[in-house]
């Protein structure tokens, strides 16, 4: 840990990034802004979780491996979400949520 | 000296993150995004945990950004500036998360933690390997078998849908 900075600190750096992400998603229209916006909430996550682990619990590595997990499935979300924009482009050749109404057959 | 490194690495993840949901031009936005993901991977080093930081590294700055940043350059024009939202629309959301930020900030600061431990962690590579592995208490082997499976059966969900359709 860090002489001088209190665990409060870390979680309320995670949580402006937590809601900050929020915000993103709630104001952007494109997919791919969307995607990044998610990428920042998993992100304050994988903050918080460190900050638990080296500030009470040191003697165990739970935080780290759930850190370690939620960067794996992070990037399996976006591999499967980034190949659906494309394929999605390729159909309507936009990437707007507006205009993604016509997903089904 | 620490400290000013910190408050360093804090102000540029903020800053940066801010940036990212606002930025008009798509781009800049991955851009913002990946000083975010180095600002965060800097704050774990500085925490001691040198293979998860090394794995955010890897994994998010060198894997994630530069598949945004291909799916950026097959779908849009990268001059092209992204519309604003709608000021009722960022309005609302504003005041949702300023709620949110209020509500989780003021929780956190009325909770009494337990008190700090100083002991000494060990996080070195040789120890994750073994608890990674280990079927036994405190081991991650059925997890991390999980998530080999999850990551076979991404790889192949997302070759079938990016795939050109050859029947039309």
């Amino acid at each position: 840990m860090i002489e001088g900075i209190q665990l409060e600190f870390f979680l309320i750096l995670g949580t402006l990034v937590f809601f900050i992400g929020i915000y993103g998603f709630l104001t952007r229209k494109n997919l791919i802004t969307m995607l990044m916006s998610a990428e920042l909430i998993l992100n304050a996550v994988n903050i918080n979780f460190v900050a638990f682990n080296k500030y009470l619990y040191p003697e165990n590595l739970e935080g780290q491996f759930f850190a370690l997990f939620i960067i794996a499935i992070a990037a399996t979300e976006v591999a499967v979400a980034v190949s659906i924009i494309i394929s999605l482009y390729r159909r309507i050749k936009s990437i707007d949520v507006e205009k993604v109404n016509e997903m089904k057959y | 000296m620490e400290l000013i490194i910190f408050y360093i690495l804090v102000a540029g993840i903020l800053i940066s993150s801010v940036l990212t949901v606002t930025s008009r031009r798509i781009l800049r936005a991955a851009v913002y995004l990946l000083f975010m993901l180095l600002g965060s991977a800097g704050l774990f080093f500085m925490l001691n945990f040198y293979f998860l930081a090394a794995v955010q590294l890897t994994v998010y700055a060198g894997g994630i950004i530069v598949l945004i940043i291909f799916s950026v350059m097959l779908t849009s024009q990268v001059n092209e500036k992204l519309e604003a939202a709608g000021i009722k629309k960022s309005l609302f959301s504003l005041i949702a998360v300023a709620a949110g930020t209020v509500v989780c900030i003021s929780a956190i600061l009325n909770y009494n933690f337990p008190a700090v431990s100083s002991a000494e962690n060990d996080s070195s590579m040789r120890t994750i390997g073994l608890q990674l592995l280990s079927y036994k208490e405190n081991g991650y082997a059925l997890p991390f078998e999980v998530i080999s499976i999850l990551l076979l059966a991404s790889m192949v969900g997302a070759i079938i849908i990016a795939k050109r359709d050859v029947s039309k």
